[in-house]
């Protein structure tokens, strides 16, 4: 298992280290700098600015100074917001994506494992087509259509929800998560599903039936288990998608997150904020592919070694 | 059971998440709360760093300067100056301060207008609107850097409440410029607890840190969430703020704002989209609000590349463009077609409005340059990427087609790539837009100039420099408008920009927000707005 982990991480330092310098000759050779302005930005003040945030070196010295400053922690100031830097907008924007990412994985656990579960239990009834035909629709919407059809369904014609922003009004969290979560609920739902039939026609499920369990502990205690198994492999790549996920949402719905920062600082080609979020979220996909790695190894002893 | 308990704890969350659900709009009529769309997250709060329209509106609650604009007509009003003596020659002002106070307390003086001045002038700043004081006797030396000692820049404090001005020449919009964000006081205590005098970034700015002398004080910033100002009790005029606190939220995309303003959360919208103008000019014609604007909606013409450096295609291209059909069938949001580069002004200048649609015409003067359709090249036509000016393009692209032959490619890029071709002259035509600082001609005069940094035509033209300067030097504001529409003739002569239209303000406002009269500035002091039933 160690050894599992330290070749992992063995592999992540050239991934990451590729990301910044990809990530960094892309921003660089993009057209379009951080100081065009409308109001065009006179020669003297666009020198001084260069100066101010080392854009005046070559790109080799600038290109290692940013290094060895991501080495300790020192992710440079953002360009668009003069006096903040890309630490103080990560440490934003990170816990509203995370927190946004956690209650669409709830709700997508919520929802899928029932909906699977129900499917596998009455197996081409209209209980299974029902929710897995939704599943599929889920599936196939991308958020941004998602996204403000329930905007206008549950905002504007209901009245129920708040249409944007995040902890600013009581409620304003529900349509953003519904909207990140759809697509995974039903992911989940057709894993559950598969899962449970496997295991719902294996020999000691027909044990526990013949000793007269009720069928919910059968369900829940003995087959849920097994039946769970391919959701816990996905949960890994899934937190991934979240995060990515997040971009979308997160512009639609008007929330602070680091997506929305992210797609901003590409805009505003904002450098430094551009490395920064990259790294943050290349580390995060990084890890939750490490750690759903880890789990299925845990239930799988042929992935051990 | 488990799936029933979880079926049953999601719908928990669910149901306990929405709450009550009373949109803000509603609760404003107790709470007087005014909550707005403000565009994109401002940079910074700092008047003499920022640039943006939203970064204005805010500053317009946090910090007052020598006078305000009127809600109704912007002509100066009374701020921190109670008054003001000018000299017969129009170069020297004398101010009087009233007694006006910071929000922590201390009192403004005319020292504060000095040091904040000096501040906004310094090189090391780098200020992107010094041009704002270059009336000052040396202030633009100063600023470029020519020397170093501020105090042969034309301003002083006689007294604590005394403030001396001194102009290099009369400039009779100078009141004027005093209400810009960029001339406003800063508190010198504040700036330099938190850095220096002259450093960008300064953390001054933050809520806790900031100290200003506006109707409102800074209450509470969350970045790309709200911005929060309160009623200020130590601003001078704190009797007339009926308003307790103000919202500005960050809502850079229109659609998300039209969600927003449809479902009580703001008061009042920064613009609609499109496509809805149309259709919410029939069904709340009492909510949509759409006012002519101080500025011009053009383009912008390389006249470094060929055949674009021959003024008669200039000509042939203008008089190809029906701009009413533009207004009326493309853009469709009450803009005005413009004749001029200068916006129509109630302030009494009347722009030459010589520009026509006669494509007749047009053909002619294209002959005359020599090109027929068959050896006219292809020209690039370059906007930034958005469905307003794209329908705006692809009708211009038909039109010369139509009544010159002439081939048009469209390019679109993103924001960025569209400054940065046009600061390096990469480009044939852009289309381009321009909304004056301050009610003057001058402020968009000045900026086809030759070498200014917004020219970036190429075009430059002797006379035209000079009778702006004429201008500058004029004692008498209708000798100096005569010299500026002189000039103003030979700009829509040579054409290195043709104006298409004026822009308008659009935007959505509900009924209970009283107070909030359209003026060309679109500037309102919120001192003077109420939320009433």
């Amino acid at each position: 298992m160690l050894n599992l982990i330290l070749r992992r991480i063995g592999i992540a330092i050239p991934v990451l280290l590729t990301v910044i310098t990809l990530t960094f000759l892309m921003v660089h050779s993009a057209p379009g700098g951080p100081f065009d302005e409308e109001k065009a930005v006179s020669a003297e003040v666009l020198a001084k600015l260069n100066e101010r945030y080392n854009l005046d070196q070559p790109l080799s010295v600038q290109y290692f100074d940013y290094l060895s400053g991501v080495l300790v922690g020192d992710f440079g100031p953002s360009f668009r917001y003069p006096g903040r830097s890309v630490t103080e907008l990560i440490s934003i924007g990170l816990p509203i994506t995370f927190e946004l990412a956690l209650y669409s994985i709830i709700f997508a656990l919520c929802v899928g494992i029932f909906a699977g579960v129900l499917g596998a239990l009455r197996p081409n009834t209209a209980l299974d087509y029902i929710p897995m035909s939704t599943a599929m629709i889920g599936i196939c919407v991308p958020s941004i259509i998602l996204g403000p059809t329930l905007i206008l369904v549950f905002g504007i014609w209901l009245e129920l929800v708040p249409v944007s922003g995040w902890g600013y009004m009581p409620g304003d969290k529900i349509l953003p998560t519904l909207t990140l979560g759809t697509a995974y609920a039903a992911y989940c739902a057709r894993l559950t599903r598969g899962g449970m039939l496997e295991i719902l026609n294996q020999d000691f499920i027909r044990t526990a039936r013949a000793k007269g369990l009720s069928e919910t502990r059968v369900v829940v205690v003995h087959a849920l288990r097994g039946g769970l198994t391919p959701v816990i492999a996905f949960l890994g790549p899934a937190m991934a998608g979240l995060l990515a996920g997040s971009f979308v949402v997160e512009t639609i719905f008007g929330i602070p997150g680091l997506g929305r920062f992210y797609v901003e600082a590409a805009f505003n080609r904002d450098y430094t904020m551009i490395l920064g979020s990259s790294i943050f979220f290349s580390v995060l996909i990084v890890s939750f592919n490490l750690l759903s790695d880890l789990v299925a190894a845990a239930l799988n002893p042929k992935l051990r070694d | 059971m488990k799936y029933k308990f979880l079926f049953i704890l999601f719908s928990v969350f669910l149901i306990g998440s929405c709450g009550e659900n009373v949109p803000p709009v509603e609760s404003s009529y107790e709470t007087k709360i005014l909550y707005l769309g403000n565009g994109t997250e401002p940079k910074d709060l700092d008047p003499h760093t920022v640039t943006g329209v939203p970064e204005s509106k805010i500053l317009m609650a946090l910090i007052e300067g020598l006078v305000i604009r009127h809600p109704d007509g912007l002509e100066p009003l009374p701020g921190v100056a109670k008054n003001w003596d000018i000299s017969s020659d129009g170069k020297e002002y004398v101010f009087y301060l009233r007694d006006a106070f910071w929000s922590n307390g201390d009192p403004v003086t005319a020292n504060d207008f000095v040091y904040s001045w000096n501040r906004m002038l310094m090189p090391s700043l780098g200020s992107q609107y010094p041009d704002m004081l270059y009336d000052v006797v040396n202030a633009e030396n100063f600023n470029k850097g020519l020397i170093d000692d501020f105090s042969l820049v034309g301003v002083k404090a006689i007294d604590a409440q005394t403030l001396k001005v001194n102009l290099r020449n009369p400039a009779p919009y100078f009141v004027e410029l005093l209400a810009h964000y960029t001339t406003r006081p800063v508190h010198k205590a504040t700036i330099e607890k938190h850095g220096e005098m002259d450093s960008m970034g300064n953390q001054w700015t933050r809520p806790g840190n900031f100290v200003g002398n506006g109707p409102f004080t800074l209450e509470d910033w969350k970045l790309n969430q709200v911005i929060r100002v309160k009623k200020s009790p130590t601003y001078w005029d704190a009797d007339r703020v009926k308003l307790n606190e103000i919202h500005f939220l960050p809502i850079d995309n229109p659609t998300r704002e039209d969600f927003m303003f449809r479902s009580g959360r703001i008061h009042v919208t920064s613009t609609v989209p499109t496509e809805k103008i149309e259709v919410y000019r029939e069904q709340y014609p009492d909510q949509i609000t759409i006012t002519p604007y101080y500025g011009t909606y053009y383009y912008r013409i390389n006249i470094n590349k060929s055949p674009l450096d021959n003024k008669l295609v200039r000509q042939a291209l203008s008089l190809s463009m029906d701009r009413e059909k533009i207004t009326d069938k493309v853009a469709k949001g009450g803009q005005i077609p413009a004749f001029s580069f200068t916006p129509p002004d109630p302030n009494s200048y009347f722009p030459p409005t010589t520009l026509e649609y006669n494509p007749e015409a047009a053909k002619q003067l294209l002959e005359i340059a020599g090109y027929t359709p068959e050896n006219l090249p292809t020209i690039e036509l370059l906007y930034n990427t958005s469905e307003g000016h794209q329908k705006i393009a692809e009708a211009m692209q038909q039109m010369w087609k139509e009544n010159l032959g002439i081939n048009i490619v469209l390019t679109n890029t993103d924001w960025k790539v569209y400054l940065s071709r046009q600061n390096t002259g990469d480009y044939e035509i852009a289309r381009a837009g321009w909304i004056g600082d301050y009610q003057d001609p001058k402020s968009f005069l000045d900026m086809m100039v030759t070498g200014r940094g917004n020219n970036q035509t190429g075009w430059s033209n002797e006379e035209y420099d000079n009778l702006l300067i004429k201008a500058a030097n004029s004692t008498s504001q209708s000798e100096r408008f005569m010299h500026m529409y002189e000039a103003e003739k030979i700009l829509m002569d040579e054409l290195p920009i043709i104006p298409i239209y004026t822009y308008t303000r659009i935007f959505m406002k509900h009924q209970s927000v009283k107070g909030w009269n359209p003026n060309l500035l679109d500037s309102h002091a919120y001192q003077y707005i109420s939320i009433e039933e």
